[in-house]
């Protein structure tokens, strides 16, 4: 009896489904439980690798709750690519639809901001331009220059308050939660990506940017979205923590 | 950070090296006490940058680097993934590791990677399937790999050959080396109740470039017969160090590698490993 790979890869995610034929102990005696070595060790590797990429929707959810939710996932959604590092992609759309966390509204954008957390850690490294350049452009030419912003940044744009929710579950002194949208900016100074609470207009400004539209037409969209954006903040934020890494005309 | 590594140590040294984990990073520096070497996971380094390359291009400097891959899936039926292939070629282009290694196993499915080692029979089909998918990696990344013995917690009834034979077989065919994992043999011998002597008395030891030495969990199985699980969270079991005594004193020093994986310890934890490693590797040099 040959075993193929695709009976095998069934029986191992599919804890109901018969364990394959012409797999034996030493002695030629059926395989058994030994099978079932593969199965645990695929549930646990997986289930471990989605606890490590999400430890805030982990804690909202508890441990327990957890396991079965990254059981279920790991079934539907198995790893598409050897890089472990990124698994987890549909997860926020997993969380929306999964019955046990449909009714958890921000848990989809928290999923997004731990990926987006992910993404930054391992995005490419880039050297900041000296931002004393802002200052010697005419502000014409300035107004229509095209900002880029570091590899490593990542924008979440959330009708919750998803910044207030992570730092509640992962600061010590963080205060509690109150219903808010919240644009959150993943910057990496350094090389340990930190999530920003973006000033009034700031998530209008960055996606802007992020599209490669010009300085002046960010900065028309921010103001669009909130009267009070006010540039200079924006602009201090993005500076200390080192994301302007590319101006052009 | 920038800047391309000037030169590489081109070969593991026969000293003990251990697995990289980050949370290490500082202590390997300051004391790396007898650990000459540092093996790395190859698909944990294919970001595009940030902290995991920076530690590696560091560590680099300093250390031989065995790069091990646990993702391209070998003894897969379909064909070697191309994005992947292309990646592993990278990663050997710009850190020049004095070693590749990767496994006797497969790990994907069509589009699916099932993220373990997964066992396949040793029959005239897989062997040929294997020796071409080992070419087709040599051939892309431009270098000798060696290939890992596996744990095996049960036996194909198709199979027609030995492990060693078939290891040996690809060795001869594609001119890959071997990376030999000792506990595996041991894991391997009791859970199928083989002897493990005799699995390194069949081994061609002249093709080994690297020894692996890890920890394993104990079970059973339905009959209450030992079930090894191959686990890598504790301290390699004192009858593996005795094989590895033997593999040593007969097949002579080679580089060696203590893996610990899970419930990771702490850094004198893990040296005092490559110690016991390194007593038995300096009764042969001396």
């Amino acid at each position: 009896m040959n075993v193929d790979q695709t009976t095998f890869r069934q029986a191992l995610l599919d804890p109901d489904a018969p364990r394959p034929d012409g797999l034996a102990d030493g002695q030629g005696r059926e395989a058994g439980r030994r099978f079932d070595v593969y199965r645990n060790n695929v549930t646990v590797a997986l289930g471990d690798a989605l606890e490590t990429a999400f430890p805030t929707v982990a804690k909202l959810v508890g441990a327990q709750n957890f396991k079965l939710l990254a059981a279920a996932y790991l079934r539907q959604h198995p790893p598409k690519s050897p890089l472990m590092m990124f698994y987890g992609e549909d997860m926020p759309a997993f969380l929306a639809t999964f019955q046990p966390t449909s009714t958890i509204g921000y848990l989809p954008d928290i999923a997004r901001l731990e990926l987006a957390m992910r993404h930054s850690y391992h995005a490419a490294d880039a050297r900041a331009f000296d931002p004393a350049v802002l200052q010697s452009i005419p502000p014409e030419k300035l107004m229509a220059s095209v900002v880029t912003l570091a590899p490593a940044t990542r924008l979440i744009r959330s009708r919750w308050p998803i910044h207030a929710i992570w730092a509640f579950n992962n600061q010590p002194e963080a205060p509690k939660p109150i219903m808010a949208s919240e644009d959150t900016l993943i910057l990496r100074a350094e090389l340990d990506p930190v999530p920003h609470l973006l000033p009034k207009g700031g998530g209008a400004f960055v996606e802007a940017l992020l599209d490669g539209e010009s300085l002046g037409t960010a900065i028309e969209r921010a103001t669009i979205e909130n009267e009070a954006f006010d540039l200079s903040e924006m602009l201090a934020l993005l500076i200390t923590n080192n994301a302007l890494t590319d101006l052009k005309d | 950070m920038f800047d391309e590594i000037p030169k590489r140590i081109d070969r593991l040294p026969n000293v003990p090296g251990v697995g990289y984990k980050p949370q290490h990073f500082a202590d390997i520096n300051a004391a790396p006490g007898v650990v000459g070497w540092l093996e790395i996971h190859a698909e944990n380094y294919m970001g595009d940058g940030g902290r995991p390359l920076a530690q590696l291009r560091h560590l680099a400097e300093t250390f031989a680097i065995s790069a091990h891959g646990v993702g391209l899936s070998i003894g897969g039926e379909t064909r070697l993934d191309p994005d992947h292939l292309k990646r592993l070629k990278h990663l050997n282009n710009w850190l020049q590791p004095a070693s590749f290694s990767e496994h006797l196993a497969w790990s994907t499915h069509g589009a699916e990677f099932l993220n373990d080692l997964l066992p396949l029979p040793y029959t005239e089909a897989t062997l040929n399937r294997v020796a071409d998918h080992v070419d087709e990696l040599q051939e892309t990344i431009g270098r000798k790999m060696l290939l890992e013995n596996p744990s095996s917690y049960l036996a194909f009834t198709e199979s027609t050959m030995s492990e060693t034979d078939f290891l040996s077989a690809i060795a001869e065919r594609t001119g890959c080396g071997l990376l030999l994992d000792v506990n595996n043999v041991f894991v391997s011998a009791t859970n199928l109740g083989t002897d493990p002597i005799a699995y390194i008395d069949a081994f061609p030891l002249d093709y080994v470039g690297e020894i692996h030495l890890g920890g394993h969990d104990e079970d059973e199985d339905d009959h209450g017969a030992p079930l090894l699980i191959d686990s890598h969270g504790q301290e390699v079991a004192d009858p593996v160090w005795t094989l590895y005594d033997y593999v040593i004193a007969k097949g002579g020093a080679r580089p060696t590698l203590i893996e610990w994986d899970n419930d990771v310890p702490d850094w004198p934890t893990l040296e005092a490993e490559a110690r016991r490693a390194q007593v038995i590797l300096e009764k042969v040099a001396a």
